[in-house]
C-alpha cells in the first residue's frame, strides 16, 4: 500500500484534535488566563466539524473510511463535546480543574470515539476505544477529593480494563479464523464459516466489550458509581458521546463484519436488550440522586437503542443513529439543569432539591420540564420523534412484540422523570437553593431546549440525513 | 520432547500467573511475573518466533517489570492494600473469570486457524526473517493502529500527570 498525503486528508479532524490538544496540554503553565482553552476548545469544535464534512474517504489502505456513517456519530461527539463544554467553565473554576489539561483530555476522548466510529479495521476500532476510555477514566476521577470520583473512576478502570480483555480475546479468535482484520474481509470470510465455534465465541467476546461501554446489563454496574462521582459535565459527556461511540463500533462491527451471523447474535443481543430496558428504568424508579436518576435512565435509554442494533436492518440503524442525535440534546440539557442548581459537596444532588423550583426559578424549572418530558417520549419533544422512529423500525423488522415491551419499558420509565415535574411544580419549596448561572451555561441550555423542540416539531430533514448516512 | 518440554512451559506459566495474582506482597508478585515472561519467552521461541522472545525478554521483562518495581518501591507498598467497599463483590470476580473461561475454552475447542496469506506465508517468513516481516506489516497494513497507539501512550503518561498534579496544588 504506496503512502500518499491523500491519506492523511481523511484523517484531517483526527490530526486536527490530536494537535489542538497537544498543544493546550502544553501550554497550560504559560496562559495564566485559562478561559483561553475554554474559547480555543470551542472553535476548535466547530473547526474540527467543518474538517469532518470536507473530508470524506477512505484511508490507509481501507483500514478508515470517513463516510457518511462515521460523519454522523462524529456530529454527535462533537456537538455532545460542544454542549459539555459549554456547561464546564462555571463548574470546572469552582472545583479547581479548569486548566488546559481538562479540555484537552476531552479533546483526546473524542478523537478516540472518531476512530472507532470510522475504523474499518478491529485493531483501529481497538485503539480509538482505548483512546476514549482511558481519556475518560482520567476525567472521571479528576475531583479525586472527592471520595465519589475517586471510587467511580477506579471501578469505572478496573472493569473497562477487564473489558479490553474481553475485547482482544474476542479480536484473537476472529483474526485467528478468519485471518483478516479488515470488517469488509471478515464479513466475506464468515459467510463461509458463520456457524463455526471460534467464531461465535468470538461474537459473544465483543458484545460483552461492547456492551460494557454501551452499559448494557448486567455490564452496566459501573455506570451508576462512574457518572454520580464524576463531574458533571464529564458526566453529560460520557454518557451521550462515549455510549454513542460505543454504538458506533457496535453498528459497524455486527452490521458489516459480523452481518452473516446475524440470526445467532441477534438471539443473544435481543433478550439482553429487553433486560437493559427494563432493569434500568425499574432501578431508575427507586433512585433519589438525581445523577444516579439519570445514570440508569441512560442505561434504560442504551436498551431501546440496542433493539435498532438488533433487529439488523438497515431502518433500525438509521433509527439508532436520530435517536443518539437527539439523546445528545435532551441528555446534556438535563444535565446542564443538574449543574446549574449543583453545589460544592454533592448538595442540590437529591430530587427533593427540585421541589418547589417552578416557584422560584420558573424557567430552569420548564426546561427541566422540557427535557423529563423528551427523556419520557412525549410529543411534540424530540424524544417522542426518536422512540417513535426506533419501535417502528422494530416492528418493521417484524418484531412487534419486542415494539410492545419496549414501550411498556418507556411507561415505567415515565415515572421517575415525571415525578422530578411533580417534585418541581406541585410542591412547596423546602429549602432553596440559588442557580448559579453563567453565559456559556444558559447558551447550553438554550441550544439544547431548540434542539429538542425543534427536532420534535421538523424532524423531516433529520430524518433524510439519517436515512442517507447508514451504510 | 516437544510435547513435554510445552506441558512444562504451560504449566508453569499458568502457575505463576496464578502466584502473580495470589502473591500478598506485591515485589514478590512482581518477580512472580518475571518468571511468567521468561517462560513465555522460552514458548515463543519453541515456536520459532525468535525476534518476539527477544522483545518479550527486552520490553516487558527488561523495562515493563523495572518500572512496576519502581512504583512499588516509591509507593511503598510493602502489603496489599484492602477496601472494603471492593471486595464486597470479590466472589463476582470468580463468576465473571469463569464465563470469560467458558467462552474462550469454546472458542478454541473449535478453532481452525486460517491458512496464511500474504506477506505472512511460511516461506515468506523463512526466507525474510521475522523482524523483517513484522516491520513490514507493522509499518505499512497497520501504520494508522500503530500511530494511534502512540497517542494512546500520550494520553496515558497526559492522564497520570494530570492527577498528580491536582495532589501536588493540594499539598501547597
Amino acid at each position: 500500500m504506496p503512502f500518499s498525503l491523500f491519506n492523511l486528508k481523511a484523517l484531517s479532524p483526527e490530526i486536527f484534535l490530536v494537535v489542538v490538544a497537544s498543544l493546550m496540554v502544553l501550554f497550560d503553565r504559560a496562559i495564566r488566563a485559562k478561559d483561553f482553552f475554554f474559547w480555543t476548545g470551542l472553535f476548535g469544535t466547530v473547526l474540527a466539524w467543518w474538517l469532518a464534512r470536507e473530508s470524506l474517504g477512505l484511508a490507509f489502505g481501507g483500514s478508515y473510511l470517513a463516510d457518511h456513517y462515521g460523519f454522523f456519530f462524529k456530529t454527535i461527539f462533537l456537538l455532545s463535546l460542544f454542549l459539555s463544554l459549554l456547561i464546564s467553565p462555571a463548574y470546572a473554576r469552582r472545583e479547581g480543574f479548569h486548566f488546559g489539561e481538562y479540555y484537552g483530555l476531552l479533546y483526546f476522548a473524542v478523537c478516540g470515539m472518531m476512530l472507532m466510529a470510522s475504523g474499518t479495521d478491529l485493531l483501529v476500532i481497538y485503539l480509538g476505544l482505548e483512546l476514549m476510555s482511558l481519556s475518560v477514566y482520567v476525567l472521571v476521577a479528576l475531583d479525586w477529593r472527592d471520595s465519589r470520583g475517586l471510587e467511580g473512576g477506579l471501578k469505572y478502570f478496573l472493569l473497562g480494563s477487564l473489558a479490553s480483555a474481553f475485547l482482544v480475546m474476542g479480536l484473537a479468535f476472529i483474526y485467528g479464523q478468519t485471518g483478516s482484520l479488515n470488517l469488509l474481509e471478515i464479513k466475506r470470510q464468515l459467510t463461509v464459516s458463520a456457524s463455526e465455534m471460534a467464531v461465535l465465541s468470538g461474537i459473544v467476546f465483543f458484545m460483552v466489550a461492547l456492551g460494557f461501554k454501551v452499559a448494557m446489563v448486567p455490564f452496566h454496574m459501573w455506570a451508576p458509581d462512574a457518572y454520580e462521582g464524576a463531574p458533571t459535565p464529564v458526566t453529560a459527556f460520557m454518557s451521550v458521546a462515549a455510549k454513542a461511540a460505543g454504538f458506533a463500533a457496535l453498528g459497524r462491527i455486527f452490521l458489516l463484519a459480523f452481518a452473516p451471523a446475524h440470526i445467532f447474535w441477534m438471539k443473544l443481543l435481543v433478550p439482553l436488550a429487553v433486560l437493559t430496558m427494563f432493569v434500568g428504568n425499574i432501578l431508575a424508579v427507586v433512585q433519589t440522586n438525581i445523577k444516579r436518576l439519570l445514570a440508569y435512565s441512560s442505561v434504560a435509554h442504551a436498551g431501546y437503542v440496542l433493539l435498532g442494533i438488533a433487529v439488523g436492518t438497515r431502518e433500525g440503524l438509521s433509527a439508532v443513529l436520530l435517536y443518539l442525535f437527539v439523546y445528545a440534546f435532551m441528555n446534556i440539557g438535563a444535565f446542564a439543569v443538574v449543574t446549574l442548581l449543583q453545589r460544592e459537596s454533592g448538595a442540590g444532588e437529591s430530587i427533593f432539591d427540585y421541589q418547589g423550583l417552578a416557584k422560584l426559578y420558573p424557567v430552569p424549572a420548564f426546561l427541566m420540564l422540557l427535557f423529563m418530558f423528551s427523556l419520557t417520549g412525549i410529543p411534540p419533544t424530540a424524544g417522542f420523534i426518536g422512540k417513535f422512529y426506533l419501535f417502528r423500525s422494530v416492528v418493521h423488522a417484524g418484531h412487534p412484540w419486542l415494539a410492545v415491551l419496549a414501550v411498556l419499558a418507556s411507561v415505567i420509565a415515565a415515572y421517575p422523570y415525571l415525578r422530578i415535574v411533580m417534585l418541581m411544580y406541585m410542591r412547596e419549596p423546602e429549602r432553596q437553593i440559588r442557580p448559579v448561572a453563567s453565559p456559556s451555561l444558559w447558551l447550553a441550555l438554550g441550544l439544547s431546549a431548540v434542539g429538542v423542540i425543534l427536532i420534535g416539531v421538523y424532524p423531516g430533514s433529520l430524518l433524510h440525513t439519517v436515512m442517507g448516512s447508514v451504510f | 520432547m516437544e510435547k513435554v518440554l510445552f506441558g512444562y512451559l504451560a504449566f508453569a506459566i499458568l502457575a505463576s500467573a496464578l502466584l502473580v495474582v495470589l502473591s500478598r506482597h506485591a515485589v514478590k508478585a512482581v518477580l512472580w511475573g518475571l518468571v511468567m515472561f521468561l517462560h513465555q519467552a522460552v514458548l515463543f521461541l519453541t515456536l520459532q518466533a525468535e525476534f518476539l522472545a527477544a522483545i518479550q525478554i527486552l520490553v516487558y521483562a527488561g523495562a515493563v517489570l523495572v518500572l512496576f518495581l519502581f512504583v512499588i518501591y516509591l509507593i511503598n507498598l510493602r502489603e496489599e492494600l484492602k477496601w472494603p467497599k471492593f471486595l464486597a463483590t470479590y466472589p463476582l470476580a470468580f463468576l465473571v473469570i469463569f464465563f470469560f473461561l467458558v467462552l474462550a475454552g469454546a472458542g478454541i475447542s473449535g478453532f481452525t486457524p486460517a491458512p496464511a496469506k500474504g506477506i505472512l506465508s511460511t516461506q515468506a517468513l523463512l526466507s525474510r526473517g521475522h523482524a523483517r516481516l513484522l516491520g513490514e506489516h507493522l509499518f505499512r497494513e497497520h501504520i494508522l493502529a500503530f500511530e494511534a497507539a502512540g497517542v494512546l501512550l500520550l494520553v496515558a503518561v497526559l492522564g497520570a500527570v494530570v492527577l498528580v498534579r491536582r495532589i501536588r496544588e493540594e499539598e501547597r
